[in-house]
């Protein structure tokens, strides 16, 4: 289901936007890219914080550009969520959430209450904005954007600004945003990881135009996906924990043509789960492998390979089950396994991240 | 210690400045929103005329304010059909002056507060259902308050201050146009010094005292979060 059609042209001097897109109405997508690609401009004229000199943008049949229709910011039914939490310095939290609360028709006090429990602000709700972490801060900026009751949240990066510590701080936030919102979200990003753990569909840009569009899972076992993420490379499963090896502290996680053994992080078995395979951590072999350190072997067939960013080395997309892998390989080693279309091949996978 | 008449200037002079400040908070504000915000080409111009009365001797302003006031010019002729009489040489015509010659003190501080808060927080209003109008009342007002402080007091002093246009437009009028300062140099004219003193600390007192208190307070600078 397809309800968010917008199509944007945009000149400014150096930059130029040219996007012709469907996004679908459910759902986390990813606008992708490297700085300078357009993501957040594309976002900014989604909210008509911008507004392009030609475009046409239609969300679940209301129109609200066109030719003759400019539908203002303030009247449209988002919620907005910008990198840095910019928190009204003139009220304390609780008049920051109240704020867009008041004013909007669709908002309703259970939402605002439900927005709190999900970011975890009861507690800072009396609090001036300067006596907030730079986390708090963006949580509470989330949930003034949860507040208004909004038909779909654009988020430009909001975890950019913040260092390591919180953003680890803020993703199981946004990750349970992801499981409870029934409404689109659109999440800028330009970490490969952020996307892995949170998208479901990934809207991939550069240089102002899509260059790539698709649900996350397929997307990114793309071989020609055309940008660059170098170590970044690697597919995204949804799997199942399906056993837990108390004993050895590991956890079993099936995936649609396989299973694979990963540190138990304490997730009940039946959890839903995400597991992200970098490629450079996949390796093949032609006979099934002598016993060795790595625990995870699973049988497949090659079915397509790629140019990788340096010459020396290959992309091979490997098909186990109903899955794909991709595994990156040196073109020496490629060459003397005989990799080819439809070789049998056993695939060893070092390491794996388990995402909720 | 002060005669009857010094009290009468300076109540006269304080009703002057608090009235010119009133007019000039409701005039200025608008012109420094659109200075702030506007990327016309008019804004250079626009802001050019708003700093005149800082480098203009205050006898040129009162000089085109007379003419422009006085039973031929265009201002004067408009007064006269609205059956207002012609402004120069009362009360209200030095209202007018005043307000043109404070201008400046007020329009630039809020100008740079106004420059001060940014894009963003206007963006944040509009993203939160908030109307342009319902901004500017709701979140700029605010975040604004130290500029509009400043601005204020500026303005009131600054207006307290003047000699030259009063003398240009209002004369020296007991009790109508005779503000503080102009009867300081009526008391200097006079040779009535002690007189002259004792207005005249008055003036410093309440000068540094307003001045004093501003550089106390200094507001925090508005933050961009």
């Amino acid at each position: 289901m397809e309800s968010i059609n917008a199509r944007f042209k945009l000149d400014w001097p150096g930059f130029t936007l040219d996007v012709d897109l469907a996004l679908p109405g459910r759902g986390v997508t990813a606008l992708f890219g490297h700085s300078g690609s357009g993501k957040t401009t594309l976002l900014r004229c989604l909210a008509g914080l911008e507004r392009p000199s030609h475009g046409r943008l239609e969300f679940k049949g209301q129109i609200w550009q066109d030719e003759k229709t400019w539908l203002p910011t303030h009247q449209r039914p988002i919620g907005y969520v910008f990198q840095e939490a910019s928190l009204f310095a003139h009220l304390n939290v609780l008049g920051n959430l109240n704020f867009g609360l008041k004013r909007s028709a669709t908002a309703q006090r259970v939402g605002l209450e439900q927005a709190i429990e999900l970011l975890g602000i009861g507690h800072l709700l009396e609090r001036e904005p300067d006596t907030l972490s730079g986390g708090e801060r963006q949580r509470v900026g989330i949930a003034r954007a949860l507040a208004v009751g909004p038909e779909i949240l654009l988020m430009d990066e909001p975890l950019a600004a913040l260092d390591l510590k919180r953003k680890q701080e803020i993703l199981p936030y946004l990750e349970r945003l992801h499981d409870e919102l029934a409404i689109p979200v659109i999440y800028v990003s330009h970490s490969p990881d952020e996307v892995a753990r949170l998208a479901d569909h990934i809207v991939a840009m550069d240089g102002g135009r899509v260059v790539a569009d698709g649900p996350l899972v397929e997307t990114l076992a793309r071989l020609d996906l055309p940008i660059r993420l170098g170590e970044d490379v690697g597919v995204v499963l949804d799997a199942t924990v399906g056993e837990i090896d108390a004993e050895w502290h590991l956890a079993r996680v099936d995936f649609a043509g396989g299973s694979l053994w990963t540190r138990d992080r304490g997730l009940p078995t039946g959890k839903h789960v995400r597991v992200r395979v970098l490629a450079r951590d996949v390796s093949l072999a032609v006979h099934h492998p002598e016993p060795s350190s790595i625990q995870n072997v699973l049988e497949g067939t090659v079915e397509s390979m790629g140019a990788d960013d340096h010459p020396g080395l290959l992309l091979v997309r490997v098909q186990v089950g109903a899955s794909q892998l991709v595994a990156r390989l040196t073109r020496r080693s490629a060459a003397q396994l005989g990799i080819a279309p439809g070789l049998p091949i056993s695939v060893q996978i070092k390491s794996v991240a388990l995402m909720e | 210690m002060l005669t009857d008449s010094d009290l009468q200037a300076i109540w006269l002079t304080t009703r002057l400045a608090g009235i010119t400040t009133v007019i000039l908070l409701l005039v200025g504000t608008p012109i420094a929103w659109l200075l702030a915000r506007s990327r016309s080409w008019w804004k250079g111009p626009l802001g050019a005329v708003v700093a005149l009365p800082l480098v203009l001797p205050p006898s040129v302003l009162g000089f085109y304010l007379l003419l422009a006031m006085g039973p031929q010019g265009p201002v004067g002729q408009l007064t006269a059909s609205l059956g207002l009489g012609v402004l120069p040489f009362t009360f209200w015509g030095l209202v007018v002056a005043s307000s043109f010659y404070s201008l400046p003190f007020m329009v630039q501080p809020l100008q740079n507060a106004f420059e001060g808060i940014g894009e963003r927080p206007l963006e944040v209003a509009a993203t939160l259902r908030a109307s342009p109008l319902d901004t500017f009342f709701s979140v700029v007002l605010p975040l604004a308050k130290p500029g509009f402080i400043t601005a204020g007091v500026l303005t009131f002093a600054h207006t307290v201050g003047e000699f030259g246009v009063v003398l240009m437009i209002g004369g020296n009028i007991p009790g109508v146009t005779r503000v503080a300062s102009v009867q300081i140099y009526d008391h200097v004219e006079a040779m009535e010094y002690a007189d002259a003193h004792r207005l005249a600390a008055v003036m410093l007192i309440f000068s540094f005292t307003v001045l004093l208190a501003m550089y106390l307070r200094r507001p925090k600078p508005v933050k961009g979060e």
